[in-house]
């Protein structure tokens, strides 16, 4: 159309130019405009977080807390629940049972920055044994994944349990709003939050901030996202966390207790064995006992008084509760 | 002889497929206490002869594994250039391509057959062979940037792969975002199929993949309106193989009786060499993908041996004058690209280069830009450079730290280099023993503007925690610190100690001080070259047990 057209234009091609214009604007404008509402309506507000109930109904005459130490490893965690009358006191027949390792990084079992493989194929035996229909092992590492749960040993040894190995990836998070504390949003793992019951499997590990890296510090393996943010006000955080997530059970692995270097190690020399594993029923009463396994007392972690300050549990369970058996 | 054909596509696809599986299969695979990688993976690397003739001019040393690539030298002595046409992937994609012509009238039909006359734009990857074998000669191999293995695989390792991992996760998870149990579980399940396949575990996004698939893109493209423009034009390999086609004893026969110059086996001829009538056949130009036996009516086209050498013009066309001024320029390119005082790389504080490799000089001269490294490195640290590492190295690997780290156990980068350019290292040999010293890439410095107890009192020490060796590289000082407001408080300060940092990134990558880090890795102090150093001391210390 030359410019001549354009000025000489007749009034009724004007008329149908200008409202065939007019339409199509409209419509991709108010396409756009639809397109940039919709997304505008998913951005629900997310529900806070309650706590999830994984907690076993337990009778009054079983203990809290229960150490068992022997050379083989599998031995010691199967005596230590065997004192809680079996597996069966926590797990019910059909029961899909989480178990949560510290699978952080990419060392080997002996070095003792992860959990040891031994203890977590014998829960999710015993697990299987109780009845469980499924048993998962899932950790959100720090190191690359695959590296760490193969170096680690757990998924070997879990597999050969028959147990389900889960490496995480971006679809197995779930955002939460954890309401108003020093947490805010995070993306959790969805079978954390989906499964049954809940079994804590950490290693109790030396860590230059919080001091030491055991069950509660464990719930950070949980949260993906800016986790190096947590390290300031940690303690609050870690006792956050616990409270959050009160698990079934806390089989803290002290096999072998990394002194110093932690949490990776990597010096043999930075290990000493206890050959023990501590298993308990509240959190704050076996994060408590098991600082002694780093030569320190239960004072010298602050989160722990916030987290019984909350009600989480009791860092000094009456003696009658506590039962060590020494093979 | 014309159902070879057939043959020839079944063997262009198998190559091809098997060629992407190796590039998407090169990934950790876990085999307890070792950390190899299968030599499988480095096939197309390992038998292509580019590899082997760069490396060992620009070295001056064979690398064992390459010597393959001998297999395809000798075979196109007597064969000709039956890799482009029957193996090469990247040329299988340009003629899978060059079938989608354009639709315009001057790309088809006669003008088609026109265009795939032998045109002296065809001599130009000589040109540019000679250019490169100038550098290499120099030390400076860019082989790389326009070898078709190489180009492929950066091309498929570093977008194609990315790309169909983000659109595959934006589609499954639009399935799962149905309320409808049905969809979601067919979704899900694709998801699970694919991800056992060749889904990585993370998004994989690479540095400066706008420029890969950019040139990507445009040899795709290219074929539209020209058949193999690149193989035709620009490939070294393809030039260093016709070159030594000469030598072939088989070639295309033409029976000029029973030709009727329909010249219809011009129409889909892949190397522009002239199987018509009219011109003699250019051997040098031929990729052997024998359309035109299969597109000639009169059966008047045969591929033999021992032919008459006179008919056709076995040589490529290329003039003694152009090919002196090629080297001239590929000689000049190299002091022209390092124009620093010392005439060797100058040393680049944010070029860190992956755990065993090569002193710069000598890793110029081996590294293919395969991109291998980068596609298999676990924590996607190494990215092709830019201009990170200077004009001589692009789309060599760089690790950038705040993209990720190097992981401590890993040797992955050096096991799948083909060309020994990362020296293949055990890792005992990476994190050292107590008599040897660990491969050290770098040294991490710490901003105390930025650093949240040195800047804000404010407790923080991750870096610490994720500091790999041990003893630490990074340690804490206890410090009584007066805030602004007067309250004192008790406070962890991190100190890097130089003689034990190995410089992985650890703890820039996990710094929470986004953007420009509060601690940052700088190349000074890596192990490969000596000069780039800051210690007069680097004690020999006992390091982390296995």
């Amino acid at each position: 159309m030359a410019l001549r057209d354009v000025i000489f234009m007749r009034r009724r091609e004007f008329i149908k130019q200008v409202a065939t214009a007019g339409t199509a604007s409209v419509i991709i404008g108010g396409g756009i405009l639809l397109i940039g509402s919709r997304s505008g309506k998913s951005k629900k507000a997310l529900k806070i977080y309650k706590p999830k109930d994984y907690k076993a109904k337990i009778p009054s005459d079983k203990p809290v807390l229960a150490i068992a130490k022997n050379k083989d490893y599998r031995k010691a965690v199967a005596t230590a629940i065997a004192v809680f009358g079996g597996m069966e006191t926590f797990i019910k027949t059909g029961d899909y049972v989480c178990l949560k390792p510290n699978i952080g990084w990419d060392r080997s079992a002996q070095q003792g920055a992860n959990t040891h493989p031994e203890v977590v194929a014998e829960l999710g035996r015993l697990c299987f044994k109780a009845g469980a229909k499924k048993v998962i092992v899932v950790d959100v590492t720090c190191n690359a994944p695959r590296r760490c749960y193969n170096r680690s040993g757990i998924k070997a040894a879990a597999q050969a349990e028959g147990i389900e190995v889960i490496i995480p990836d971006d679809s197995l998070f779930e955002h939460i709003d954890f309401g108003n504390n020093s947490l805010g949003k995070w993306q959790v793992l969805k079978p954390v939050l989906e499964c049954d019951k809940l079994i804590n499997v950490p290693v109790v590990k030396h860590h230059s901030l919080s001091g030491m890296t055991a069950s509660m510090k464990n719930w950070f393996g949980v949260l993906t996202g800016p986790r190096n943010r947590l390290h300031q006000d940690i303690h609050d955080n870690i006792a956050e966390l616990a409270y959050l997530f009160q698990p079934t059970l806390v089989v803290e692995d002290v096999t072998r207790v990394l002194q110093r270097n932690g949490p990776q190690g990597g010096k043999l020399e930075d290990l000493i064995t206890y050959d023990s594993v501590v298993v308990s029923t509240d959190q704050v009463a076996a994060e408590a006992y098991v600082t002694r396994f780093l030569d320190k007392k239960p004072a010298d972690f602050p989160f722990i008084g916030i987290a019984e300050n909350k009600g989480v549990g009791i860092s000094q369970p009456p003696s009658d509760k506590v039962i060590k058996i020494d093979v | 002889m014309r159902k070879l054909k057939i043959v020839r596509t079944i063997s262009q696809a198998f190559f091809f497929v098997l060629f992407v599986y190796f590039v998407f299969a090169t990934e950790y695979h876990f085999k307890p206490g070792s950390e190899k990688v299968s030599g499988w993976f480095k096939f197309f690397f390992d038998i292509n002869p580019l590899n082997l003739f760069g490396t060992s001019l620009a070295s001056g040393v064979l690398y064992s594994t390459l010597v393959f690539g001998f297999i395809i030298l000798i075979a196109t002595i007597f064969f000709g250039r039956f890799f482009c046409g029957w193996i090469c992937p990247l040329g299988s994609l340009n003629q899978f391509f060059s079938s989608f012509k354009s639709e315009r009238k001057q790309h088809r039909g006669l003008a088609l057959m026109k265009s795939n006359i032998f045109k002296p734009y065809q001599n130009l990857k000589y040109y540019l062979l000679i250019i490169l074998v100038g550098m290499a000669i120099f030390g400076s191999l860019q082989f790389g940037l326009l070898d078709p293995i190489s180009l492929l695989a950066r091309s498929v390792g570093m977008v194609i792969l990315p790309a169909i991992t983000l659109w595959l996760k934006i589609v499954f998870g639009w399935l799962w975002s149905f309320d409808i149990s049905f969809v979601s579980v067919i979704g899900e399940l694709l998801y699970r199929f694919s991800s056992a396949l060749f889904l990585p575990l993370k998004q994989p996004h690479f540095n400066g993949t706008f420029w890969l698939s950019l040139i990507f893109m445009a040899i795709v493209v290219a074929n539209r309106i020209y058949t193999r423009f690149w193989c035709r034009a620009l490939c070294p390999l393809g030039a260093l193989l016709g070159l030594l086609s000469s030598f072939s004893i088989f070639g295309l026969k033409k029976n000029l009786d029973a030709c009727d110059s329909c010249n219809k086996c011009l129409l889909h001829c892949q190397g522009g060499d002239n199987p018509h009538k009219d011109l003699p056949h250019h051997r040098s130009e031929c990729h052997l993908c024998l359309n035109c036996l299969y597109d000639c009516p009169q059966n008047a086209l045969s591929f033999g041996f021992f032919l008459d050498r006179k008919k056709a013009k076995v040589k490529p066309q290329i003039t003694r004058r152009k090919v002196i001024f090629a080297g001239l320029a590929g000689l000049l390119a190299v002091p022209t690209l390092r124009s620093g005082l010392s005439g060797k790389p100058e040393i680049k504080p944010k070029l860190i280069r992956p755990p065993g490799a090569l002193k710069e000089e000598d890793f110029l001269a081996k590294c293919i830009r395969c991109g291998q490294c980068m596609k298999i490195c676990p924590t996607n640290a190494l990215h092709p450079a830019l201009l990170d590492a200077g004009w001589e190295g692009i789309f060599t690997p760089v690790l950038i730290p705040i993209i990720g780290y190097c992981e401590y156990n890993c040797v992955l980068c050096g096991q799948s280099c083909p060309t020994g350019a990362i020296q293949p290292l055990t890792v005992e040999k990476k994190i050292g023993t107590e008599k040897t010293q660990p491969v050290s890439i770098g040294t991490a410095f710490i901003d105390r503007g930025k650093c949240l107890p040195w800047a804000f009192g404010k407790e923080c020490i991750v870096c610490e925690e994720w500091c790999p060796t041990s003893d630490k590289a990074i340690q804490l000082e206890t410090v009584k610190q007066t805030l602004p407001d007067g309250s004192v408080l008790t406070l962890q300060r991190p100190h890097v100690i130089p003689e034990l940092c190995i410089g992985c990134g650890a703890c820039e990558y996990v710094c929470p001080v986004e953007g420009n880090k509060a601690i940052y890795v700088n190349s000074v102090g890596e192990s490969r070259n000596p000069d780039n150093e800051m210690l007069l001391h680097r004690p020999k210390k006992t390091r982390t047990t296995l």
